[in-house]
Formats: C-alpha cells, sequence, structure tokens
C-alpha cells in the first residue's frame, strides 16, 4: 500500500473552512495525494494560524520554495503540515510575483521553519518578513545568485575539461 | 611433537633494513634511507572526513581492516602534528578556505591523500556548491579513485604514500621544484 | 528514576550588582575531532557552561536539490545515497517508492518483503553507527571497535545484493534488478543468529554503566513539545516521548502487516535517544525474522518485479549481447519512459527520522522540483537549546547522540 490514509471527514472539515474565508482562498482541491490549498500571500499567515489552531496541524514537516519561469506569479512557497495526532496531512501554497518576493514568517507559529525559511530565502531569494535570522544558510554569505532558480546554471563555471567540440556541439 | 612445535615462537614481522653494507656489529646506510624507514613506518594520518569516504575510512580503522597493522593507528587531530593530510569525501567551496588553512598548518615533510572521487575531481557533484577537486587549491601525491573507494583502496593509497615517504630525498623539500610547486599553489 | 536537577549556573549573571561571569568565545568546528561531521558552532562559554551557541553549516552544500532538476528519474537513487549515508539502502526504497506512488506501480508482496529485509538491516548498521559512537565520546572505545564489525557484517549483504558496501543504489524503481542469491539468505540468517548476543554484551557494557549513565543522563534533554514544535522526528523525537513513526502512521511497503513495538523514552536526553536506538534494533532483527517468516510461507518464490516493462531493464547479459535490450536499457535509464505530471509527497522512516521526498513533475524526463525533507537539516537547530547551560563536553554527547550527518544536514 502507497500513499496516506484518505482521511475524507477530516479533508471536508478543512474544505468547508477555507471555502467560507472567501476570496482570500484561491483553490481547495485534493491533488493525487495530498488536500492542497492555494492561498494568496497576504493571508498565508492566517490560513496557516487557523489550521494549526484550530484543525491541530501541530508540526510543520517541510517548507520549500519553487520557480515558474515565465509565469506572472514566478515565485511560490509550498508548506506541508502534518497533524500527528490525527494523521492527517496537508498542503499549502502560495505564489508572489518576482519584483516582490515576500512572505510573512511562520516561525511564530512553528519554531522549526526557522532553518526552512533561510534555506528558501538562500536557494530562491524569497524573504521571509519579520524572520528572526533570515540570512544565507547553506551557501556562502557573499553567494551573488539564487542557485536553485531555474536561470541558474548547475555546474561548475570554472571547469576546462568539458570540450564541447569532441561532442559536435 | 606437539610441545616441542608449541614451544616455537612465530617471527615477528619486521621492516626489512634498507639498501647498506653490513659486518660485524655495524651496519652503513645513507642517511636519506634511515630516516625515510623511519617516516614511512610512523606516519601520522590527519584524517579530513567530510561525508560518506570518512565512514569507509572509519570502515578502514576499524577492527576489520585494522590501518594500525601499517604504523598508522596514531590519528593527530592536530594538523601541526601530523605528516599525512588525508582528504576524504565532498570538499565544497565553503569549506575549501578551511582545507587550506589546514595544509597550511601543517609542518613540512608533509604528504597529501585525496580518497574519493568528490575529493580528487569534484564526482558526481558537477555543481555551483562544490570544488572540482582538492588539486586546485593544494598540492596532491596520491589519489584514490572510486565512491568511496574500498578499504582494501585506502589501504592500497596509504602503502602508495608510504613508499612515496621512503623513497624521499631529503632536500626535495628545499629544492627549487618544491618552492615553485608550493608557489603555483600560493602557498609561501 | 527522579534526576537531580543541574543548578542554573548561567542565570548567576547578577550577583549583588555584580557581573561575575567570564565569557569566552569558542570555535568548535568545521573540522573538530569530536563532531562527527562538518559543521561549525561558535560557542559562547562562562567557564565551563554554555550560555550561547551559534551554528553555522553548509560546509558540504553539494546542491542534491538543483542536480535532481537535471537527471532522468532513472539516476535519482545514486544521489539519495549520498544523503544519509550511514543508511543508504532506505534512502534509494524512499525514493523508488516516491516514483512508484507518482506513476501508481504496485508491487508484488515478495518484493515488498525483500524491501522491508533491506530496509531494517540499514537501520541496525545506522543506529550501530550512532550508539558506538556515543560510547566512543563518553570515553569507550572498546564497543565501537567490537560492534562495528557486524556493520561489516551487514556490508557484505549489501555487496552480494548489489555490488556496493556503503552508496548502494540498490533496488530499482519498480522492485528489485535480480532476485538474491542463497548467500545473501545465509548472511541474513548469520546476523539474525550472530547479532543478538553481541547486542546483548554491548548493552552489558554500557547501558548500566556507572559511568556511561553519569555522562548521559539528563545530559542534553528536551520536552516532547518543544521536540515536535522544531519538527523532530525518528529516534530523537520518540525518545522524547512522542510515539511518532512512519512505519506506523502511514505504512509503506506492507508494513501494516508487521508487529512490532515503537519504543519511546522519557524525557529526551542522550541516555534515552540511546535507549531507544537500542531497542530499535532489537525490534529491526524481529521485523526482519517476521519478514522471512513470511517470504518462507509465499508460495511464490520468483517475483521481484512489478509488471511495469516500461520500468523493467533487461537482463544484463542480454544488454551486452542484443541489440533489442540495449536499446531498452537506454531509454530507461535515459528517462524516455512516460512518467505522469503531479505532485506528491512520500515520507519513509529514514535512520534519523521522516526522510520525505516532494516531488513535483510536469510529465518530463527529469523532476521539475525535487524537495528532500532531511529530519537532519530540520531537528539540528535545536541543538543550541538542548545544550543550553550544560557543559562544553556534554554538548558534544548531545551532538553525537542526535546522530547528525552531514551529507544530510546540508543536501
Amino acid at each position: 500500500m502507497l500513499g496516506f490514509a484518505v482521511k475524507t471527514e477530516r479533508d471536508q472539515l478543512v474544505k468547508e473552512a477555507m471555502v467560507a474565508r472567501g476570496g482570500t482562498i484561491l483553490q481547495v482541491e485534493h491533488e493525487r495525494d495530498l488536500l492542497c490549498i492555494s492561498v494568496e500571500k497576504e493571508a498565508l499567515h492566517d490560513v496557516l494560524g487557523v489550521l494549526r489552531d484550530d484543525f491541530g496541524f501541530g508540526s510543520l514537516t517541510t517548507l520549500c520554495g519553487m520557480h515558474f519561469p515565465g509565469e506572472e506569479l514566478e515565485l511560490s512557497v509550498v508548506y506541508h503540515l502534518h497533524n500527528m495526532r490525527e494523521g492527517h496531512r496537508i498542503r499549502v501554497k502560495s505564489r508572489t510575483a518576482m519584483d516582490h518576493p515576500e512572505f510573512r514568517t511562520a516561525v511564530d507559529l512553528w519554531p522549526a521553519a526557522n532553518w526552512m525559511e533561510r534555506e528558501t530565502w538562500d536557494f530562491f531569494g524569497i524573504r521571509f518578513a519579520g524572520h528572526p535570522n533570515l540570512k544565507r544558510i547553506l551557501n556562502m554569505e557573499d553567494f551573488p545568485a539564487f542557485p536553485l532558480r531555474k536561470d541558474y546554471p548547475l555546474e561548475d563555471p570554472t571547469r576546462q575539461d568539458k570540450d564541447d567540440s569532441f561532442f559536435g556541439r | 611433537m606437539s610441545q616441542e612445535k608449541s614451544l616455537e615462537r612465530p617471527k615477528p614481522t619486521i621492516v626489512p633494513p634498507p639498501e647498506g653494507h653490513t659486518g660485524t656489529g655495524f651496519f652503513a646506510t645513507s642517511i636519506d634511507q634511515a630516516i625515510g624507514l623511519a617516516r614511512k613506518n610512523s606516519l601520522w594520518p590527519l584524517p579530513f572526513a567530510t561525508s560518506c569516504c570518512g565512514i569507509e575510512f572509519m570502515s578502514a580503522m576499524s577492527s576489520h581492516y585494522d590501518l594500525s597493522r601499517f604504523g598508522m593507528e596514531r590519528l593527530s587531530f592536530s594538523p601541526r602534528q601530523s605528516d599525512l593530510l588525508m582528504v576524504m569525501g565532498t570538499i565544497a567551496k565553503k569549506m575549501a578556505p578551511v582545507l587550506r588553512e589546514v595544509y597550511t598548518q601543517m609542518a613540512e615533510p608533509k604528504w597529501v591523500l585525496s580518497m574519493g572521487a568528490c575529493a580528487s575531481t569534484g564526482g558526481i557533484f558537477d555543481t555551483y556548491s562544490v570544488l572540482q577537486g582538492i588539486d586546485r587549491i593544494i598540492p596532491v601525491d596520491v589519489y584514490i579513485p572510486g565512491c568511496p573507494p574500498r578499504p582494501e583502496q585506502i589501504i592500497d593509497g596509504i602503502l602508495k604514500i608510504q613508499e612515496l615517504a621512503a623513497n624521499e630525498s631529503l632536500r626535495r623539500r628545499y629544492s627549487k621544484e618544491y618552492e615553485d610547486l608550493l608557489k603555483k599553489y600560493a602557498i609561501d | 528514576m527522579k534526576q537531580p536537577q543541574r543548578p542554573n549556573f548561567w542565570q548567576r549573571d547578577l550577583v549583588e550588582g555584580k557581573d561575575l561571569r567570564e565569557l569566552t568565545t569558542l570555535n568548535l568546528g568545521p573540522t573538530h575531532p569530536a563532531t562527527h561531521g562538518i559543521f561549525q558552532n561558535v560557542l559562547t562559554l562562562d567557564g565551563e557552561i554554555i550560555l550561547d551557541t551559534e551554528q553555522t553549516i553548509g560546509y558540504i552544500h553539494r546542491a542534491f536539490e538543483k542536480i535532481a532538476e537535471r537527471r532522468p528519474f532513472y539516476q535519482i537513487p545514486t544521489l539519495t545515497d549520498r544523503m544519509n549515508y550511514c543508511s543508504a539502502p532506505i534512502n534509494n526504497m524512499g525514493w523508488h517508492m516516491t516514483m512508484e506512488k507518482l506513476c501508481g506501480i504496485e508491487l508484488p508482496k515478495r518484493a515488498q518483503y525483500m524491501r522491508v529485509v533491506v530496509m531494517e538491516l540499514a537501520r541496525i548498521a545506522d543506529h550501530i553507527i550512532c550508539n558506538t559512537i556515543i560510547g566512543q565520546d563518553a570515553g569507550a572505545t572498546t564497543p565501537f571497535l567490537y560492534v562495528y564489525q557486524w556493520r561489516e557484517k551487514i556490508y557484505d549483504i549489501y555487496e552480494e545484493i548489489c555490488g556496493a558496501r556503503l552508496t548502494t543504489n540498490m533496488g530499482r524503481i519498480g522492485g528489485w534488478q535480480r532476485d538474491w542469491n542463497p548467500l545473501v539468505w545465509e548472511r541474513i540468517g548469520g546476523i539474525l543468529k550472530d547479532l543478538p548476543p553481541v547486542l546483548k554484551e554491548f548493552e552489558k557494557m554500557l547501558v548500566r554503566n556507572r559511568i556511561f549513565m553519569d555522562r548521559t543522563v539528563n545530559c542534553g534533554p528536551l520536552s516532547g513539545e518543544r521536540a515536535l514544535a522544531y519538527g523532530f522526528t525518528g529516534p530523537n523525537l520518540r525518545a522524547c516521548g512522542v510515539d511518532y513513526d512512519v512505519r506506523v502512521a502511514d505504512p509503506y511497503s506492507s508494513y501494516e502487516e508487521f508487529d512490532f513495538v515503537i519504543p519511546v523514552g522519557q524525557s529526551g536526553d542522550t541516555y534515552d535517544r540511546f535507549m531507544v536506538r537500542q531497542q530499535e534494533m532489537w525490534e529491526s532483527l524481529s521485523i526482519i525474522r517476521q519478514a522471512l517468516d513470511k517470504l518462507d510461507a509465499m508460495t511464490d518464490k520468483t517475483s521481484i518485479h512489478a509488471d511495469v516493462p516500461d520500468w523493467m531493464l533487461p537482463p544484463k547479459e542480454e544488454v551486452y549481447s542484443a541489440m533489442e535490450p540495449l536499446i531498452w536499457h537506454f531509454k530507461i535509464v535515459m528517462g524516455e519512459t512516460d512518467v505522469p505530471a503531479g505532485e506528491i509527497y512520500h515520507c519513509v522512516e529514514g535512520g534519523n527520522g521522516e526522510l520525505g521526498f516532494y516531488l513535483v513533475s510536469d510529465g518530463g524526463r527529469t523532476p521539475f522540483r525535487l524537495h528532500l525533507r532531511r529530519p537532519c537539516f530540520i531537528y539540528y537547530q535545536a541543538f543550541p537549546e538542548m545544550i543550553k547551560g550544560s557543559m562544553l563536553s556534554d554538548a558534544i554527547l548531545t551532538m553525537s547522540s542526535m546522530n547528525v550527518i552531514a551529507g544530510e544536514l546540508d543536501a
């Protein structure tokens, strides 16, 4: 058996509460394995707070950024929340445009978000307002770019042994 | 019969003497070889273990493969008192200055063993964050291939280092070539 | 057992209006013999009492997530190997299961049980390394030199299955590449027979050892609430008294059919973490035994792969001798298999906790985005809180008992 146990009633409860919030919730639907909520970025922190306090999502499993080049709202953050008592998982997403990539921090809700947000800042250049110590975590402090954005090249630029002429390129 | 046999003590394996002239009560050889012999059999390694290769080095150190058979059981964690820098695992660009610092702190004569694909060339991690081979920042004497190398390979690499240590001329570290080598890496 | 409370030395900062502290800054790492892995901790000490810790990580940042975006799905297990290299097979299986979940592949029971056997062997290997290192850091070298040999024996099993010792790249998406030969079964039987007496001896050496207990009891404690807030999972969370285990909460690979106990601790200190890992090794042995029994009882003795020709590599001999299998092999490895678009999250109980894969596929040959939930990365941030107010030597023990693996920490 692969996949998480489907929690239909609990999913339904969350869905109803989210739909009742109205305009700031862009989409609530079951995506393959988990219920997925898309939120406008201004309302993200409130929704996370409600999910934690009213629905018991006491632990933040992961937080990661994503980059969709060429779209209007290029950057995105994805939260995976987990209610350990009920064995219920949920995914929350929010997107932002490149010119002002900033969300409110979730460190006040889950201390675990601290390093995850720093990692997201390091990789994607997404800022988290109110974070206690938002600086690069994995790369060097003076690293010039945000490496996990799609336009940043993967390969080490200093390699000289990759001669494309051998491959007819 | 069996009693007689038990009285026979097993012959200890001793390091063969270097080439030289021997007679009653004396043995003459060149000082290079005498010092080489001493250096070869008491290398103090500094394990600079960063990732997976470090675990394989632990295997080589522990009871199954037992690296101390080669006079290597004294790990020196202080760079000042070690002869052999064993770089094991990926060296990221963030780590590179640290590695260089450790190397410059070591006293002469010193050897460097680059263990595993990552330390030697960057390995499968041809990425923005990984140093593509430690020989870009420090001179390396022996490379061990593998991802990670087996303990047998590690032992083989160490024997190669011992060979270098035994046969090195005493003047090498003062020679022009060695100075130029260090200059190439901007180490003084 | 009630533990004496440690006096709050660190709160004596102002005695009759005078600051009596003498602060020292100590740089621990990034390369230090007592920190198993490379991470830097800049400690602020008052005498030997730790007041504050500033962590720096990223010294072996290798950009797994970026590499994964450029690699066909079939070539990603080699990356997961190098994440938690103490228990590489669990990482491999986690990735395979993520792909199976995305593509909707159901494995035959036999292959699932074989996976369970390997994953539990890997868990034992992982815990052996962690627990013997705790012993070593507390001053007992014998356990390390003695018990570590059984890791070698587990390596022998890996070698017989896949040819590699440490970075195994074991199994394939959809099952196994070949059946195990009789030697593997024989060696697993050997482990089941020989390891329990060794573990017992190991426990005799340390568990009720006065010195060891003095060093580890009440060393680096953390409450269950704080542990949950920090996102702890795995043995470290269970040591704090929370019985969360992915194998039970979200069973994968038929774990729901096995009967085992989740060991929990009480105070979340180093001793509890040690004991939880120790107990988990016994549970793992029991799970392997159950899996072998189930395999014996099965009528099916051959199936190793799900019925998915798109993912099944042709036999190696044919690849080397015939054209058609060669093309087939090449197409699978280079990512010509169609993968549905979509996003999924899958997690397995790794050596250190919930190892999660968040995979976003756009239907192309490589993942659009792969985020790895590395348990070490998440729980290592609680380290300053755990060691605040304790002695420097306790910090070393706490760190080794948390089992922070640098490769997993830095991704």
